[in-house]
């Protein structure tokens, strides 16, 4: 009799406790990525398995795509956790190339510090980005939007102003025997593919982008800085009245996509040798659009850095698969746009079933 | 001396007075209910004592020192928590980050300071238990019923000794059986010699814990007296206007 009991009494936990998992995982932001990467992976290794995709230079080649995008997307997300844009990565990567190019080539500054001046640069602009958005409490989409044109505006007319033209060249060679470019647009673990003669390594992009999502996944989980960005974005008015530095958090995070944005410049111009005044362009909305795959609500307040970095995979996936499998690439934006309509459906799908589960 | 004490608090929003040259004290171990209609100027008196915003004139005085809240955090350093009418809770966190929000407890890895959600999640339970509240502390306050957010709210000031708690309207939101827990937990916190300011629409809540009344007309106080020396009937005559004051 007692015996029974216990048992049911066990059956019931386990069942409990197998729901509670479950919904665990229903309730995490990068689960619709997760499936997302999944279908991408299964549907090009049916379509382009014999293209060279998956050999070890197409695997690198769309993972350091992915990567690249990765970085500004990771900052993005955690920005948009604590309820706020930044239009302005796009833009603040084409600054940041010439801020590296012009010290550089023109000036004849060591690349080392050019780099460190366009990282300076870019706390001054994420620092105004921010103040200016909580200071004036109006819509981060509006302040940013400025900035987008500012920046563009200042990129172009700057690098005219100085060069005559709108590129900038010739860092190739200044790069060689610099102390830290290899930090950015080296490749790594070369000894690894040393009988493989397409492949001189692993780019150095793509440790960034690991290293940087396991960081900013690290901050967003298991400090109370994270906390307080899930709270900024949740209830900005409650999270202050219990002590959040709401504003502080909200700026640093601007500062934090304005350095993923020079960070990236700075891959770019060292990996290409020249910095461009067009660089960057619509990266802001990409970078919006690997978020929102990856689960993180425009409205703030819930999401993921994890997510995001799938997000940035699914999009370089796509890109560079449709590029192997010899589809007209004109397609990629289409297929972007209805990926990002399916995974905000989805997304939007399972939130309302785990609150109603409960 | 008061622990608390308000002298000739004034604010406007605007064209709007809503405190008209106020005189309020708390006494040590007191609980002090204050009354008034909706829009009399209570939350508004609430978030200046709360530091949420300065008033336009008067002075606060702590212990008999003047005392000048920029944000609500000094205020909490100097012993006054707060629960709001609206509660200010975070819908997206957890009971228990809510609960511990701005005031995390961590864990030390030389320089890394992380979350120590093991320890919070026992004390936010604890916490919820001694409020005689079934509110579990890995739930999300987004799916808690009115109850279950008032605990959180009331957990949230319990976690440091205070001298002060203020609370506005805690009684609105909740069941019966709830809001006679909440009165059970006001006088377990006088017995502690936390001085406490209940501001209820509910008379009886009020008489049933408070040892004195004050009431708010229009941003005036327009009655302070012992609820011995007082009644319901009075207080609703001074409370809507049908008495003048007292
Ligand atoms: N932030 C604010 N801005 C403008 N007016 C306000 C603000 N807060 C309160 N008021 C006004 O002040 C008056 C008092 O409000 P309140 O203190 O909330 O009253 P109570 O809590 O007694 O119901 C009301 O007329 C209200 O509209
Ligand atoms: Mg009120």
């Amino acid at each position: 009799m007692t015996d029974t009991t216990q048992n049911a009494a066990g059956a019931m936990d386990e069942r409990l406790r197998q729901v509670s998992i479950w919904k665990k995982l229903l309730n995490r932001p990068e689960l619709g990525a997760v499936a997302g990467t999944v279908l991408v992976f299964v549907f090009f290794g049916l379509v382009a398995a014999n293209s060279g995709m998956f050999s070890s230079k197409g695997i690198i080649t769309f993972l350091e795509v992915s990567a690249q995008l990765g970085i500004l997307a990771v900052f993005a997300s955690l920005l948009m956790i604590a309820g706020e844009f930044d239009l302005s990565v796009g833009s603040m990567i084409g600054f940041a190339g010439v801020a590296i190019a012009i010290p550089a080539a023109v000036w004849g500054v060591p690349i080392w510090l050019a780099i460190i001046f366009a990282f300076v640069l870019a706390v001054l602009v994420g620092y105004v980005n921010g103040l200016i958005v909580v200071r004036s409490g109006l819509p981060s989409f509006i302040v940013t939007l400025a900035g987008l044109f500012i920046l563009r505006g200042l990129t172009i007319g700057l690098t005219r102003e100085i060069t005559g033209r709108t590129q900038v060249s010739g860092l190739k060679q200044l790069s060689e025997g610099d102390p830290i470019a290899w930090l950015f647009a080296g490749d790594w673990f070369g000894f690894l593919f040393a009988n493989n003669p397409t492949v001189n390594g692993i780019p150095a992009s793509i440790f960034w982008w690991l290293a940087l999502t396991a960081l900013a996944t690290w901050v967003l989980l298991r400090t109370p800085f994270g906390n307080w960005i899930f709270a900024s974005g949740g209830d900005k008015l409650a999270a202050r009245n219990v002590g959040v530095p709401v504003n502080s958090v909200k700026i640093l995070l601007f500062i934090g996509t304005a350095c993923a944005a020079t960070l990236f410049a700075a891959i770019q111009v060292l990996d290409a040798g020249s910095a461009d005044t067009n660089r960057g362009l619509l990266k802001e909305f990409e970078a919006i659009i690997a978020v929102v795959i990856g689960g993180t609500l425009l409205t703030g307040g819930y999401g993921s850095a994890i997510g995001a970095a799938f997000g940035a995979l699914i999009f370089g996936t796509v890109q560079m698969g449709i590029f192997f499998t010899g589809v007209n690439t004109d397609w990629f934006k289409v297929f972007v746009g209805v990926m990002m309509l399916i995974a905000v459906l989805f997304n939007n799908y399972v939130r309302k079933k785990v609150t109603e589960a409960r | 001396m008061a622990l608390l004490e308000l002298q000739g608090i004034s604010k406007n929003f605007g064209a709007i007075q809503a405190l008209d040259n106020v005189d309020l004290r708390l006494d040590p171990g007191e609980v002090l209910g204050l009354m008034g209609d909706n829009g009399a100027g209570k939350s508004t008196l609430v978030k200046i004592m709360a530091g949420n915003f300065p008033p336009s004139g008067g002075e606060i005085r702590l212990a008999d020192e003047a005392v000048h809240f920029h944000k609500p955090v000094e205020a909490r350093e100097k012993g006054i928590e707060v629960v709001y009418q609206d509660l200010a809770l975070c819908d997206n966190l957890t009971a228990a980050a809510n609960v511990f929000l701005g005031r995390e407890i961590k864990l030390r890895f030389g320089p890394l300071k992380i979350l120590d959600y093991k320890r919070m999640y026992d004390r936010a339970g604890q916490l919820f238990a001694e409020l005689k509240s079934e509110t579990r502390p890995r739930d999300l306050v987004k799916q808690m019923s009115g109850g279950q957010r008032q605990a959180v709210a009331i957990a949230r000031t319990r976690l440091r000794d205070c001298k002060i708690i203020l609370m506005d309207e805690p009684t609105a939101a909740i069941s019966v059986r709830q809001v006679a827990e909440v009165l059970d937990l006001i006088r377990r916190l006088r017995d502690q010699g936390i001085a406490i300011i209940l501001i209820s629409h509910r008379m009886p809540d009020v008489f049933a814990v408070a040892d004195r009344v004050s009431v708010l007309r229009r941003g005036r106080k327009v009655a302070d007296k012992t609820t011995k020396e007082s009644s319901p009937e009075e207080v609703t005559g001074l409370i809507t206007g049908a008495i003048q004051s007292a």
